[in-house]
């Protein structure tokens, strides 16, 4: 079965480089998010602490991450989705708590390079400053006229993850906003 | 003339010429020109004709204020209309031509205007639309629209690119003067995250054309060391060619950077917007000088006093041989030491005051200049360009005293405070009545989301027009803005040196006693035409509120929004009234301060990124297969598939044929789904639809209504019960992020005790709708591990299992009244899933088919669309869904709203079928006639369509409608109307056209 | 263009993220109420000059809904706080009081 992302790994390249990064498995867990059995659940399949609010805890091929008070997103490998779902609702048995693999609902991207994080600059209305804006926390922002989830994922590199029907459009922002001459120079 | 000096002009590089064209004519400047500059240096001092008289015009200002010089930039995809030549950086290749002529700038038939005055005054155009009515229509119209706007808007498409940028700072300083450099270092050393901007190429403002010394050194020294210590700070950017445009609530502010138009070669975008949040703001906007009103202030070589200054000592250029000083105060002198400085002759100083023994009327005196105290122009000579001016006695009516001549006369009528970014977002001002002006009234500051003053004005913007204290005040707004961001910063400014002057004296209008004849000659709005005349007959007509005065004159409403003429037509009025000027009042300052492009509020969003388009997972194979593509939300969705040599309508009718003689496949993708899971999901879905969903057993679909409080239908589709706690809600395709929302609403603001989580997996899946005689062949040639036959999986029933090894989820569910299987598999291989059934389906014609195919059938089959049988104000039972609408319920969304008296009226529009006799097809929109008119005169009508087809499959033109008492009056033939003024008989029917008994989907 | 506080996800928000929902702490009236009850639920709305409870939903954000109290005429916001409430809390009613001493909650 070829399983294909939005975009099939389209690549703008330049001084900062966008990259559509394939299919990743991504998990909406739903629930209440101080219940020992969902931290037991989430943490132990993830290999990472339960974050707190707005926060990204990433692992070597897992991360959890804040979604809202009561949902969480979890993040592994595209092929293990549906064999986590599985597992988080199994031990979340009797608990609320909703869990939805939304893996192929959505597309991410990586934007790397010196100006990567002046492109996203561009699109969202948010506080991206370093001062403000650094690893660890995952900004759920719009990026020009849809909703986007936004975090550092490297030194020079930031994450994006947007709905799989606006890939191209997201795609296509991000490819301007790094195109090389439009460096703002401001961070 | 005027022309290039053989020396100075701290701007200009005398090495790097630049060859530009004016109307076709080739000229030369120097780098660091204006467009302005080069033009004045080249003798060119007629730039433009006005407005509404197409009087010659020539350059008044020097800067952002200047309401003459405006040109058409650029050509092609480049050209920009109504560009100032005094902020239009010159560079190699510029092309502008001037605006509002015909044919030419010299010779301009439309100045006939000119010798029209009498018949175009204030409220001319109020007058004309007013009457005689049919003169508007035949005489006035054509005339105004000939004449009317101001420059050409461009023909093709704008080639460059724009872009936004999104910045968070403590503290914005808006003008990169003295004061605001002296702000940033301050406010720099607080540790605050500063942003200045400036909006020329060039920092110091006006304090090295004055000759200022700060610190005992020259401006330009201070200003490049104060420049490379802020640029040596890590809290602090600044940015030149940035226009503050706006502030607005909660510290947004909105910042114009001029990128690549000094430099069309640069690569990059033209323009940027910065979306600024602010903390804090300082406006360091500086002042702007005020003409004087005398008669023929307009003549091309009459001009501000700071701006023949700036001519002279930034760029090199004299306005003339001779130029009249004329003022009120004592900064003009200035400008009269400067000419005298490049050996230019100055025949006189004309001041309004009786007596002035200022450091720079002596210094002038010394300089062996002319000084005419107590006198002013009594009218101003030449037509295209300054030959002389006349003098008479301030006090007096305007007897002439004396005559001079000149080719530029420099005025100055005093300083205003750019107040504007002050007041966009409330801030008050006060009157200042030593400097005739208004200034920011610190106790009425504008405040921001927490109730705190957000803005302060330092510097000449805020009414400090002396070196050492612009200084000073630029460090002390920084230390109250950083104390009110809870920082501490040190106020510290260095010394300035500061002729001792003295006071000038308001001067509205020269002489005082000036008749009407002179009136007529004095030009308040230059780019609007509007005369001291125009602003007395507004008042003398009943305009005495400042706003109405402007709107009856066009005082002010022009490109340059009044920069140098409000304060001189809020005088007049005021006088006009016998009032004071406070009291009069301003008009209101409104964003942006200088016009800003199109491209820059648009940024990114344009061509490809205009708006976000939705793309399904089989988005490429539609495309591959040149289908015709129809918005539905922000989706894609192929409206049907032509072949070639197809007409859209025989692909929709070979499309729905297909699909009902043998196999269609639609991408149903678009759907919208949401999980709706928890203990009490039951109970939260009985409450969003109007029928019983809590009773629907796992592994069985339900089609529901959903209304929203008002009782209006608001979406409609079938639900699935997953297992206990979880169902499976499918909404329209442009409705799962509306109905997503909705149920969030109600979820988290009424019934937040609820235990019920929801998830909108809409785009987790691609869905194939695989209908027709030969689906359920086409599904088993694939391979399934599900008994997908009618016992086994029987309508409105669904499984989950393997088809062609997709994992997969089939839904018995149909929308055209054929066997048809509704098939969820993960998006990530929807377009293989498309592909598989395409090949498979071959020996079947499977025939992709598209929305209107679509539509056709669900027509045939008498089901509603929303938003065709519903706009909004439809419930559903207007549309005969009783049935869906449970009796056992005690409460669900709309319920009680369905129970008022209107919305149980039984004259309610009722939906039928309807089958033109003739076979037609009735247009959309079409109303139903009945006899008689009602109140207005109109024809009464008895209901209206909601859809209407040609009916491929039985050959006819079918449509459903909402009839008054429609379902009481099957068989009656009604009479539709058409926008030829015929009708069309069609006859109530019901509104299931085919196959009423449902044997074809039940098989 | 406003900047409120999301108390779920602590975000001070650009107005571009945020979805309005008109005024807060309606009371639902369903079946069995009267046509003055329903009418004053689903048409009446205060339009004041001056305090105002509304609804936002962090709709560009996390999505959850909060309510605000803000002053309609200068803009001033007093606080923002859960959706998950009938009537406004004290703590919201202080910081009201504390800026504008003459208002009461029945005005």
């Amino acid at each position: 079965m070829s399983d294909v992302s939005a975009l099939m790994g389209a690549v703008a390249e330049g001084r900062t480089r966008v990259e559509e990064a394939g299919l990743a498995g991504m998990i909406t867990l739903r629930g209440d998010l101080a219940s020992a059995k969902l931290i037991a659940a989430v943490t132990g399949l993830a290999g990472v602490e339960m974050p707190g609010q707005r926060e990204i805890k990433t692992g070597d091929d897992k991360a959890v991450a804040w979604m809202s008070r009561d949902e969480l997103l979890i993040m592994v490998p595209h092929e293990e989705a549906e064999a986590a779902v599985a597992t988080l609702s199994t031990a979340l048995a009797g608990e609320h708590a909703t869990v939805a693999n939304v893996s192929d609902a959505r597309a991410l991207f990586r934007v790397e390079g010196p100006h990567a994080r002046e492109a996203i600059a561009k699109l969202a209305p948010a506080d991206l400053h370093p001062d403000s804006f650094g690893p660890g926390e995952m900004r759920r922002t719009r990026m020009a006229q849809v909703p986007a989830a936004i975090w550092q994922s490297g030194d020079d590199q930031f994450s994006v993850i947007c709905f799989r029907s606006v890939a191209q459009y997201v795609f296509d922002l991000l490819a301007l906003s790094a195109k090389d001459g439009s460096e703002v120079g401001y961070f | 003339m005027s022309t290039r000096l053989s020396s100075g002009g701290r701007l200009i590089d005398r090495s790097a010429a630049r060859d530009f064209t004016f109307n076709g004519k080739r000229l030369t400047g120097y780098a660091g020109d204006t467009l302005a500059s080069a033009l004045l240096a080249n003798g060119q001092t007629l730039m433009g004709r006005s407005f509404k008289y197409h009087r010659p015009r020539g350059v008044v200002a020097s800067g952002a204020e200047e309401p003459n010089a405006l040109m058409g930039i650029g050509k092609g995809s480049r050209f920009e209309p109504n560009q100032r030549a005094t902020t239009t950086e010159l560079f190699d290749g510029l092309e502008a031509e001037s605006q509002n002529h015909w044919p030419s700038l010299e010779f301009d038939v439309g100045a006939v205007n000119n010798s029209l005055a009498m018949f175009f005054p204030a409220g001319f155009y109020y007058k004309t639309f007013m009457f005689p009515r049919p003169a508007w229509k035949h005489l006035f119209e054509p005339i105004v629209r000939h004449s009317a706007g101001l420059g050409k808007a461009p023909k093709d498409r704008d080639a460059d690119r724009y872009e936004h940028f999104y910045a968070f700072v403590d503290v914005m300083i808006v003008g990169g003067g003295i004061a605001g450099l002296q702000a940033a270092l301050t406010a720099g050393a607080s540790g605050a995250r500063v942003l200045l901007v400036e909006q020329t190429a060039h920092w110091g403002g006006r304090a090295p054309v004055d000759g200022v010394e700060i610190d005992g050194q020259p401006a330009d020294e201070w200003i490049k060391s104060a420049l490379q210590t802020l640029e040596g700070m890590d809290n602090v950017r600044v940015r030149s060619r940035t226009m503050a445009s706006g502030v607005y609530d909660h510290g947004y502010v909105l910042a114009y950077e001029r990128l690549t138009d000094h430099a069309p070669e640069m690569d990059g975008p033209r323009h940027r917007l910065w979306r600024i949040r602010a903390k804090q703001v300082i406006t360091a906007t500086g002042a702007l000088e005020r003409p004087l009103s005398f008669a023929g202030n307009d003549i091309p070589g009459v001009m501000l006093a700071s701006a023949v200054r700036d001519y002279v000592v930034n760029w090199g250029v004299s306005p003339g041989d001779r130029t009249v000083v004329v003022t009120n105060n004592d900064d003009a002198y200035r400008t009269a030491l400067a000419l005298h400085g490049a050996g230019l002759a100055v025949p006189a100083i004309v001041d309004a005051r009786a007596t002035v023994t200022g450091d720079l009327p002596e210094a002038a005196r010394a300089a062996g200049i002319r000084v005419l105290t107590g006198t002013g122009i009594a009218s101003v000579k030449g037509k295209k360009a300054v030959t002389g001016v006349t003098l008479c006695a301030q006090a007096g009516e305007g007897a002439v005293t004396d005559e001079i001549a000149c080719e530029a006369v420099a005025m100055s009528g005093g300083w205003s405070p750019v107040v504007h970014l002050w007041s966009h977002c409330g801030g008050k001002l006060t009157w200042d009545a030593d400097q005739a002006c208004f200034r920011p009234d610190h106790d009425r500051a504008p405040t921001s989301h927490d109730g705190k003053p957000f803005v302060t004005a330092a510097g000449a913007a805020d009414g400090v027009l002396g070196s050492a204290d612009a200084l000073a005040s630029g460090s002390n707004a920084a230390v109250a803005v950083a104390e009110a961001l809870g920082l501490s910063a040190t106020a510290s400014a260095p010394s300035a040196n500061d002729p001792a002057e003295t006071p000038m004296e308001a001067v509205w209008i020269m002489p005082q006693g000036a008749g009407p004849a002179k009136r007529m000659k004095m030009w308040l709005d230059y780019q609007n035409d509007v005369k001291v005349s125009d602003v007395r007959l507004a008042a003398q007509e009943g305009y005495e509120s400042v706003e109405h005065t402007k709107r009856y004159t066009t005082l002010g409403m022009a490109t340059d929004q009044g920069k140098l003429s409000n304060i001189n037509g809020l005088a007049t009025l005021a006088s006009a009234l016998n009032d004071e000027i406070p009291n009069v009042g301003t008009t209101t300052f409104r964003p942006p301060y200088t016009p800003i492009s199109m491209g820059a509020i648009a940024g990114e969003a344009r061509g490809d990124v205009f708006q976000p388009l939705r793309r399904t997972p089989m988005h490429a194979w539609h495309e591959e297969q040149g289908a015709y593509m129809e918005p539905v939300g922000h989706w894609r969705r192929p409206y049907c598939y032509p072949k070639a040599g197809e007409t859209h309508e025989q692909a929709v009718h070979r499309e729905v044929l297909a699909t009902r003689n043998s196999l269609g496949l639609l991408d149903a993708s678009t759907l919208g789904k949401i999980i709706v899971k928890g203990p009490d999901a039951g109970r939260f879905m009985d409450m969003l639809y109007t029928n019983m969903m809590s009773t629907l057993k796992p592994g069985k679909c339900r089609y529901g209504l959903m209304c929203n409080e008002n009782g209006f239908l608001m979406d409609d589709g079938v639900v699935a019960r997953i297992d206990e706690d979880t169902f499976l809600v499918h909404t329209t395709s442009g409705g799962a992020e509306h109905t997503h929302g909705h149920m969030e609403d109600w979820l988290q603001c009424e019934w937040w005790d609820w235990k019920v989580h929801t998830v909108n997996v809409t785009e987790q899946y691609a869905q194939v709708a695989v209908v027709g005689p030969n689906a359920r062949k086409l599904l088993e040639k694939l391979g399934t591990d599900m008994d997908l036959s009618a016992e086994a999986l029987p309508f409105m029933g669904f499984a989950t299992g393997k088809i062609g090894g997709f994992n997969t989820r089939v839904f018995r569910i149909s929308f055209s009244g054929e066997l048809s299987f509704e098939i969820a598999v993960p998006a990530s291989q929807g377009r293989a899933f498309w592909d598989a059934l395409h090949e498979a389906g071959a020996e079947w014609n499977a025939t992709a088919y598209g929305t209107e195919a679509l539509h056709i059938m669900r027509a045939e089959k008498g089901f509603i669309m929303i938003g065709d049988e519903t706009d909004g104000t439809v419930i559903p039972q207007d549309l005969g869904l009783g049935w869906a609408i449970s009796k056992k319920k005690e409460d669900y969304l709309g319920k009680r709203a369905q129970e008022r008296s209107h919305m149980t009226d039984p004259t309610r529009w009722k939906l039928v079928g309807l089958e033109t006799v003739d076979g037609s097809v009735i247009p959309d929109g079409s109303y139903a006639v009945a006899s008689g008119t009602n109140a207005n005169g109109q024809g009464n009508t008895q209901g209206r369509i909601t859809s209407t087809y040609h009916s491929p499959t039985l050959g006819k033109g079918i449509a459903m409608g909402l009839v008054l008492n429609g379902p009481d009056r099957m068989g009656e033939v009604i009479e539709f109307n058409k926008v030829d003024g015929t009708t069309v008989p069609a006859k109530i029917v019901n509104p299931v056209f085919y196959d009423p008994d449902g044997e074809k989907q039940n098989v | 263009m406003l900047i409120l506080e999301c108390p779920c996800c602590g975000v001070m928000a650009d107005e571009t993220e945020l979805a309005p929902g008109g005024e807060a702490h309606l009371k639902r009236y369903g079946p069995g109420s009267s046509d003055e009850e329903f009418e004053g639920y689903l048409f009446h709305r205060v339009n004041p000059k001056g305090v105002h409870f509304e609804r936002w939903r962090h709709a560009n954000g996390c999505g959850k809904w909060f309510l605000a109290a803000r002053c309609t005429n200068t803009l001033e916001v007093f606080a923002t706080y859960s959706a998950q409430t009938p009537e406004p809390p004290q703590h919201v009613i202080d910081a009201i009081a504390a800026r504008r001493p003459n208002w009461s909650i029945e005005a």
